[in-house]
């Protein structure tokens, strides 16, 4: 009896580990976790060979990384030195190191048959078409708004559009919304958002809503995000590209694979599944012709009963 | 024949009934231009949507005047509701507007100063008045704010919600219109309910 209580309790130990390994899935590699121990916190310690003490200090904000998004982005299983150079690992770390050349995208991914799928090079051909290439010139790399190291595809496996538009659109804000950022790669104060869309109303849930690349991309449909940012007179302002039955979002936003398997229902699927609601581009042709059918209805009856009372007066 | 006066609507109500009848226009020709997104360069959409806000908002303070009228002046008792052989004065009007009023019979609920309306249009004024119209104006000012709505109601968005049947609504709405405009104009004079309607005063022939 004990035996199978130990038994028991051993399966049950075994399960919970298991599953807490599962949810901690994917353990960071040791090179990782050594310089997280640094760039992990708002706090580091460092060893003083002048004192001979050990001493705590604030790490700049702006050099921790994230380790929860670390953990979900697609480089999860590098190493920080697969990246950046091995001299990293003392610290304090040299001064040259400031100047080390890091690698691109493309470097790494380009002619890559194993990420056909994801076109590098065709992304990049249309980044460099962007108002961004054209005016700040090669300071700005694929990186200012992928960070390599939490990057994660998100339009391309999400299943909610709230949470690819969400995560799209702090691309864009990470930048635009922060004055430091947007002077690494301008010397031009950043235009204050609210004020440049104050022509579009209900702003906030047009942007919990829509993406900022689909106002201001042209939409290519053999790419899945469209990489080519137009200058600001090209942007769409005109509501009925989106708030119509043949809305432009169909193409862009609407289109993803992952979105519409969770549809997948025929026309009231697509109704019934809605997240949100689009004024003008949810029509029901049924319901829109018994409006239609009832209203004509109305008038009908309106018209026979005037004709009896000017006949039968 | 002896021609009796009444003074049927005071001014307040006539006030509220011009800004609800304007208004109320305004809203079905937008409402119709978004829903469909009919992007003329008479309306287009961006001015659609601020017509219909601003209307919107103008038949909305008007109907809290309705409602106040209403409660404070003796107005309200011809809005009061009797079941009581309801049913019964229901059909006897519309017997008489289907058929009786072709064969010049006497209309089965003459107007008077204690009956303003027959039961027909008073049953449908309460419906319009106590639970379309509300309805319709709390959901529009909904979506007017639509960072207060609930987000999501078993995956369905709380906002396509509260957008469908707020047209739905507006539908009938439109509807009871048309029969109302229609309705008004029976009688002798088509136009005479019409004048009564601005100037307050109701003629009934003896
Ligand atoms: C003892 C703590 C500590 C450890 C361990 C540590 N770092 Fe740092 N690192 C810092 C601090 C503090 C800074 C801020 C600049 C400075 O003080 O040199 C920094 C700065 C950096 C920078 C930014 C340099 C610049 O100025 O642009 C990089 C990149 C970096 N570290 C990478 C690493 C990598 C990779 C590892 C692991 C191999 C690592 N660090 C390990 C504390 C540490
Ligand atoms: C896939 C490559 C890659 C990996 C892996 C990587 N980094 Fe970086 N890291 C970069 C790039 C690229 C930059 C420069 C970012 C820029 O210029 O916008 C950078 C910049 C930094 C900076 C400077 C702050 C900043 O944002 O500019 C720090 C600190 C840093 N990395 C620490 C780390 C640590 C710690 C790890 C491991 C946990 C790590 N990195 C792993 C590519 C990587
Ligand atoms: C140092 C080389 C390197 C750099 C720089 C780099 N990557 Fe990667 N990336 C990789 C490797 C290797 C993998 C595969 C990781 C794995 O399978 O765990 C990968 C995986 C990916 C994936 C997932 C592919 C898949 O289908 O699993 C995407 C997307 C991606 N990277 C995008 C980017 C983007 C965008 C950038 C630039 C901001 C970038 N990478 C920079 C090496 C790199
Ligand atoms: C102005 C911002 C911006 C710049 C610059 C940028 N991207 Fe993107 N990129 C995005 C956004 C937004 C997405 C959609 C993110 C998501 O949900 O996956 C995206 C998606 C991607 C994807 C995933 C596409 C897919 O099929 O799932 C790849 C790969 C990519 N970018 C590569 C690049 C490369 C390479 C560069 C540099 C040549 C670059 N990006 C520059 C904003 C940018
Ligand atoms: C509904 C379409 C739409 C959406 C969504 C949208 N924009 Fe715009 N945006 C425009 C239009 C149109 C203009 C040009 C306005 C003008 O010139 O008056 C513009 C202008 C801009 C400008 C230029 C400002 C200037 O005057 O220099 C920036 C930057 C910008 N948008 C960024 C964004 C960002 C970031 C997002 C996402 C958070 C976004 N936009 C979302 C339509 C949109
Ligand atoms: C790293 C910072 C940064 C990021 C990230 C960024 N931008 Fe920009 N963006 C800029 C700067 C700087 C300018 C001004 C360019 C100039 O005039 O020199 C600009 C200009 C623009 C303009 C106006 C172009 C014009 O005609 O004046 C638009 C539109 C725009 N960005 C949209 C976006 C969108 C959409 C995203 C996200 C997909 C994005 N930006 C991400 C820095 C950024
Ligand atoms: C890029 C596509 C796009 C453009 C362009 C656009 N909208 Fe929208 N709009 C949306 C989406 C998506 C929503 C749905 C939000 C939701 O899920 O409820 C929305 C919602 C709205 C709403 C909110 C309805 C409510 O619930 O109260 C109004 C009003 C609106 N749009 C008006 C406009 C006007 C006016 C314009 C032109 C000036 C415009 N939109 C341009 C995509 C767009
Ligand atoms: C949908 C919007 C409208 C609503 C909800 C509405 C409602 C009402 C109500 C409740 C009354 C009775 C008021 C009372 O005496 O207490 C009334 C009377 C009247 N309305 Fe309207 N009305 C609308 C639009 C219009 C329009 C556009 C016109 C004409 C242009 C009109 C013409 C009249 C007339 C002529 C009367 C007096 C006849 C009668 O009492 O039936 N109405 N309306």
């Amino acid at each position: 009896m004990l035996n199978l209580i130990r038994n028991v309790f051993a399966f049950v130990l075994l399960v919970v580990s298991l599953s807490v390994n599962s949810q901690e899935s994917r353990p960071l590699s040791e090179g990782a976790l050594h310089c997280l121990t640094c760039h992990g916190n708002q706090t580091y310690t460092l060893q003083n060979p002048w004192t001979g003490q050990e001493e705590k200090r604030l790490m700049n904000p702006y050099f921790i990384i994230d380790t929860t998004h670390y953990r979900t982005g697609v480089h999860r299983t590098f190493s920080c030195t697969d990246c950046h150079a091995t001299d990293y690992e003392t610290y304090p770390h040299a001064a040259e190191l400031k100047l080390e050349p890091l690698s691109t995208c493309l470097d790494c991914h380009g002619g890559d048959d194993t990420y056909a799928k994801y076109q590098f090079e065709r992304i990049d051909e249309e980044f460099q078409k962007s108002v961004h290439f054209v005016k700040s010139g090669e300071s700005f790399t694929c990186s200012k708004c992928h960070n390599q190291h939490y990057y994660k595809p998100t339009a391309r496996n999400s299943s909610t559009v709230s949470e690819i538009v969400s995560y799209n659109n702090a691309m864009c804000l990470s930048c635009h919304n922060n004055l430091a950022r947007f002077q690494l790669v301008s010397d031009q104060q950043n235009p204050v958002l609210a004020q440049v869309h104050a022509w579009l109303p209900n702003q906030e849930l047009h942007f919990r809503n829509v993406r900022c690349i689909e106002c201001h991309t042209q939409v290519t449909d053999t790419l899945m995000v469209s990489h080519n940012i137009l200058s600001k007179e090209h942007a769409v302002q005109k509501c009925v590209e989106c708030h119509s039955s043949n809305s432009m979002l169909k193409a862009s936003l609407y289109k993803y694979q992952n979105l519409q398997a969770r549809s997948g229902k025929g026309a009231l699927g697509a109704v019934l599944q809605n997240e949100s609601y689009l004024i003008g581009a949810n029509q029901v042709p049924a319901l829109k012709l018994l409006s239609i059918l009832i209203f004509v209805a109305a008038l009908a009856g309106v018209l026979l009963h005037s004709v009896f009372r000017f006949t039968k007066k | 024949m002896t021609t009796e006066k009444l003074y049927f609507y005071p001014v307040w109500l006539r006030v509220w009934h011009g800004f609800n009848a304007l208004g109320i226009l305004v809203l079905i020709v937008t409402g119709i231009s978004m829903q469909w997104s009919i992007d003329s360069p008479l309306i287009n959409f961006s001015l659609a949507v601020k017509l219909h806000n601003i209307a919107g908002v103008v038949v909305s303070i008007g109907y809290l005047l309705f409602f106040a009228g209403n409660l404070f002046t003796v107005n309200g008792k011809f809005y009061r509701v009797k079941p009581k052989g309801l049913g019964k004065r229901l059909v006897r009007q519309a017997r008489y507007y289907l058929c009786g009023m072709f064969k010049n019979e006497e209309p089965p609920f003459p107007l008077s100063e204690k009956r303003k309306f027959n039961p027909l249009q008073k049953y449908s004024y309460i419906l319009v008045m106590y639970l379309l119209m509300p309805l319709v104006v709390i959901t529009g000012l909904a979506l007017l704010f639509p960072e207060l709505i609930i987000e999501e109601v078993y995956h369905l968005s709380g906002i396509f919600l509260t957008a469908v049947f707020h047209s739905a609504l507006g539908f009938l709405i439109s509807i009871f219109l048309i029969v109302h405009l229609y309705v008004a104009s029976i009688g002798k004079n088509p136009l005479k309910n019409y004048r009564s309607i601005v100037t307050g005063w109701h003629e009934i022939n003896h």
